[in-house]
């Protein structure tokens, strides 16, 4: 307590600093009066040292520092003269806004003018907290944004490269804002060359950089067109970059690029890493999908891995080259023999799965499908329901192809009983009832209806949600990024965050605005509602792991619609200028860019799963 | 980055990372804690936090406490860190307040942290407020005071050229990474300006440049440099740090000449033989020699014996780092 008046700044400064790491109450209460002079001490280094105290008591006891004014004194601080002690006061009070019982933080232009002043003399920290604050201003006028932006563009020059990733989420959610066609173009350009410089950092950087800039493409694919190159990986990359990378070559490559993007692609098949081969495997498979005109490199490409016969190759290649059949239907049956021959190989539900249904559906122009069939139907009871269900649709096609056949008569007999007596999953038992009773009033019309024509398969799936990508955007940078989930999700107390509309807010952004819950709502995993899918739909190991096996999927209409509403207007959207033409394709909600192949995706561990000595993580922590 | 964990915080990171031999990732979140690391010399430099911190941020700071932690003792590894434990707690409590990083200058953090007792207060109170203008000042970067019999400043340019070759050979990119290092010993508190040469481009504008001329992709600067003056007139102007400190870094793709040509050729011999012919030739004039050139070649996890022949330096089988060594 003495020490708190002790003539030696750096002695009062930290007098108050190691009070305030007491929470009690006691100390709490004693700090209060000493805490209001350091707040208004001479000093610099004192007052800066202060602002940081007034999160620590907000964090002890939000409402006493509330009562005592100290939210006001940290908003005064914002206007000091000495720079370092306003990033501090930012950053204080960012983090009083962050609680989801904190006061709402929000900047007005003239005090966001006043911080951007202090921008050019407080520290690289400093400009961190000052840059993250100005997500807090909401932007009336184009003009201010623009201005704003202009303002800022220089700190993407900054050595540090957490300065550069702040800059770049300020400008990107200010865009949001703008209405200057030239300056967003500019602003793009300008953000490309240091995402790439970023890449030569710590591999712990780069890999927070690949995360974002995965997000940033899909958002602005202006930025970084041409850059795949610097993608490629090196062969003493860290693995978690390698799969960071290769996920971003995929999104970035195009007809022009797609044999430079193939041969790399098919470099990394042969590495050692198991998921990084499967990777690398199944974007080969997306990238035909993709890109039509490489659609036949691609499958040479698969075909000369599947002769290595290793099992893993194997079984991702029949996965991706399901998709491709339907994707290109009529163009590359002919690799069908080659397919069959490597049946032994497939261990996994998901690559016998495809395997099957590729027989099932082809199964008039395989001679021995029927012989194939009933070897795989041996082990029906046992296997996973994904095969099972697999199986019996691939039984029915075959007996609507050769219903002439005795033993095809008896196969589809021999499932269908099965599916409906003597398994216990009500999917496959229903399945089976349904098959049965089509088959048994009318098998011309089952055989139209099971064969249907199948719309294709794209890959503008993989795109984000507009509205949750904007979102996410906003915490560019931060952990939430890296695991593309909003903080909400995943953070307890975390307040969320979303685009506010202003008569600024450019109408493209504002179709998609996501809005947020009230903070009221139990502290639990809150999840958005909103008018689009907010969760971040590549991330879901969801249900669509077979929809291609289902003759006649219900499609959600719902999941088709945000996307149309930003199809009508994708021509005179700002940024977005190479978005795909898509059309109501039910399906295009349905296949990820992996499918649900996501063991090696970053994503938050839920504490009690994580073996005996975690299961009370969340009480231990707290 | 945050405060008061129980002790059993630590014990989590080591089940997760320290033990666990297939760490995919810099960053693991369990339930709503998210632990970052970045390893060195065998030590661990972990943040931990409980909100959606932000990445980049915890990352540079683990990076510059290192260091810092190599500035104050030397290098960094499990001795220093015994040895100089109180120092460490000191230095983390200064450059870290509750989790945000505060002011991370080497020069003047040495200033007042040091391993030195501490001087009777009379003298030290106005010192201190020296030293605390100088923490929250416009250049926290350098003390006012210093003073050089011989005014004197050093700059090195370092490139490092990255090139990935296809196994035909063709070049499949080739560029620069390139850094200005300097090392300023100037009394007080001098205004430098860095001129570049009219040859050097630094926004691409779509059409080629001028014959000759170095196009840089992108530069970044030390947090000195005035970044507003850089932008309007392209000069670069700073106020230095005292000693040692890396002023740019920059990147270039064009016209990037490459000082040697790698020419590998390999065999596979039958199922459990590879044999490697690396063949390198000099690409630039006659009156240069390179010195100091070393080739890393990496061999296949399982090899059990490697046989070189070379026709001049030595080439060594380094095990542990799976490479050939040729110097």
């Amino acid at each position: 307590m003495i020490d708190c008046n002790d003539r030696n700044p750096l002695i009062r400064a930290l007098a108050i600093r190691t009070m305030s790491y007491i929470p009690i109450p006691v100390v709490t209460d004693t700090l209060t009066e000493p805490l209001r002079h350091c707040l208004k001490d001479r000093d610099p280094y004192v007052r800066k040292t202060a602002a940081i105290c007034v999160v620590k008591l907000y964090t002890a006891d939000p409402r006493r520092a509330e009562k005592g004014g100290f939210v006001e004194m940290l908003r005064d601080l914002m206007l000091d003269s000495n720079a370092t002690v306003v990033a501090n006061a930012v950053a204080a009070l960012s983090e009083i806004g962050d609680r989801h019982d904190g006061v709402i933080f929000k900047l007005n232009l003239a005090t966001a003018n006043k911080l951007l002043t202090a921008l050019g003399e407080s520290s690289e920290w400093g400009q961190i907290y000052i840059l993250d604050s100005l997500l807090r201003y909401v932007p009336e006028r184009h003009a201010d944004a623009e201005l704003m932006a202009e303002r800022i563009v220089v700190q993407l020059q900054h050595a540090n490269s957490a300065v550069v990733l702040t800059t770049i989420k300020a400008l990107l959610y200010l865009m949001n804002y703008m209405e200057n066609r030239r300056l967003i173009d500019y602003c793009c350009k300008k953000m490309g060359p240091p995402l790439v410089t970023l890449l030569s950092s710590g591999p712990e950087v780069q890999y927070v950089a690949l995360r974002n800039i995965l997000l940033i493409i899909q958002r602005r694919p202006a930025v970084l067109k041409n850059d795949v190159k610097v993608f490629f990986c090196k062969y003493n990359d860290p693995i978690y970059v390698k799969l960071a990378k290769l996920e971003i070559m995929y999104r970035l490559a195009r007809a022009e690029n797609a044999n430079e993007v193939l041969a790399e692609l098919q470099e990394y098949a042969s590495e050692v890493d198991v998921d990084f081969v499967r990777k690398a495997v199944r974007s080969i498979g997306r990238l035909a999908i993709k890109v039509e005109l490489a659609a036949d490199n691609c499958i040479q490409a698969l075909l000369s891995l599947m002769e290595t016969k290793v099992s893993y190759v194997v079984q991702e290649a029949v996965i991706v080259i399901k998709d491709i059949f339907r994707r290109y239907p009529g163009k590359y049956e002919g690799i069908i023999p080659t397919l069959c021959e490597n049946l032994d190989l497939l261990d996994e539900p998901e690559s016998k799965a495809a395997m099957i249904w590729i027989l099932g559906q082809f199964s008039d122009r395989i001679d021995n499908a029927d012989e194939l069939l009933d070897d795989l139907l041996y082990t029906f009871l046992d296997e996973s329901v994904e095969v099972q269900l697999a199986l019996l649709t691939a039984a029915v096609k075959l007996f609507i192809y050769k219903s002439k056949s005795d033993t095809t008569k008896e196969l589809v007999h021999k499932v269908l009983k099965w599916a409906t007596e003597d398994v216990d999953n009500p999917d496959l038992r229903d399945r089976g009832f349904m098959y049965w009773r089509m088959l048994a009033v009318n098998p011309t019309v089952a055989g139209e209806i099971v064969l249907a024509e199948k719309p294709a398969i794209t890959t503008d799936s993989d795109r984000m949600d507009r509205g949750a990508l904007d979102q996410l955007l906003l915490h560019t940078g931060t952990l939430g990024s890296i695991y593309h989930k909003n903080p909400e999700t995943f953070i307890r107390n975390a307040a969320g965050k979303a685009l506010t509309d202003s008569p600024a807010l450019n109408p493209h952004s504002r179709a998609a605005l996501v809005s947020l819950p009230r903070p009221q709502l139990p502290p639990a995993a809150i999840n958005v509602s909103g008018p689009g899918p907010s969760e971040p739909r590549t991330r879901e190991t969801d249900t669509d792991v077979t929809p291609a096996t289902t003759s006649a999927p219900p499609a959600p209409p719902s999941a088709s619609a945000p996307k149309d509403a930003d199809t009508t207007n994708s021509d005179h959207d700002d940024g977005d200028d190479d978005e795909p033409p898509h059309g109501a394709d039910p399906y295009s909600n349905l296949d990820g860019a992996f499918g649900n192949y996501l063991q090696d995706e970053p994503r938050p561990m839920a504490a009690g799963k994580q073996g005996q000595r975690n299961g009370d993580l969340d009480d231990l922590l707290f | 980055m945050s405060v008061s964990f129980k002790r059993s915080i630590a014990d989590v990171f080591r089940i997760q990372v320290v033990s666990n031999s297939d760490v995919r990732s810099p960053i693991i979140t369990l339930g709503s804690t998210s632990f970052f690391h970045v390893r060195i010399n065998n030590l661990y430099v972990v943040a931990v936090t409980k909100n959606n911190a932000n990445a980049a941020l915890v990352f540079e700071f683990c990076y510059r406490f290192i260091n810092i932690a190599k500035s104050y003792f030397g290098k960094i590894d499990e001795e220093s860190v015994k040895n100089n434990f109180v120092l460490i707690y000191e230095l983390i409590d200064e450059i870290n307040d509750f989790g945000y990083p505060q002011n991370s200058e080497i020069d003047t953090l040495k200033s007042y942290i040091t391993t030195e007792s501490v001087v009777s207060s009379a003298i030290a109170a106005e010192e201190s407020s020296k030293i605390t203008t100088q923490a929250t000042g416009a250049t926290s970067w350098r003390r006012s005071d210093v003073k050089y019999k011989k005014n004197e400043a050093f700059v090195d340019v370092v490139e490092t050229v990255n090139l990935s070759m296809s196994a035909k050979g063709t070049v499949l990119r080739a560029d620069v990474d390139g850094h200005i290092q300097m090392r300023a010993y100037l009394s007080g508190t001098p205004e430098c300006k860095f001129g570049l040469n009219d040859k050097l481009v630094i926004d691409k504008t779509g059409e080629r440049g001028i014959g000759d001329a170095v196009e840089l992709d992108d530069c970044r600067f030390h947090q000195c440099v005035r970044l507003n003056d850089f932008d309007a007139t392209r000069t670069i102007s700073f106020i230095p740090p005292d000693g040692e400190f890396e002023l740019m870094r920059y990147r270039s793709t064009s016209n990037v000449k490459l000082p040697l040509r790698v020419i590998p050729t390999v065999n596979e011999i039958g199922t459990s033989q590879v044999q490697y012919t690396v063949t390198v030739k000099a690409n630039f004039n006659n009156k240069l020699s390179a010195t100091n050139v070393v080739l890393r070649i990496p061999t296949p996890l399982n090899t059990t014996t490697v046989d070189c022949k070379v026709a001049t330096g030595k080439a060594k089988y380094v095990p542990a780092e799976n490479v050939v060594v040729w110097k």
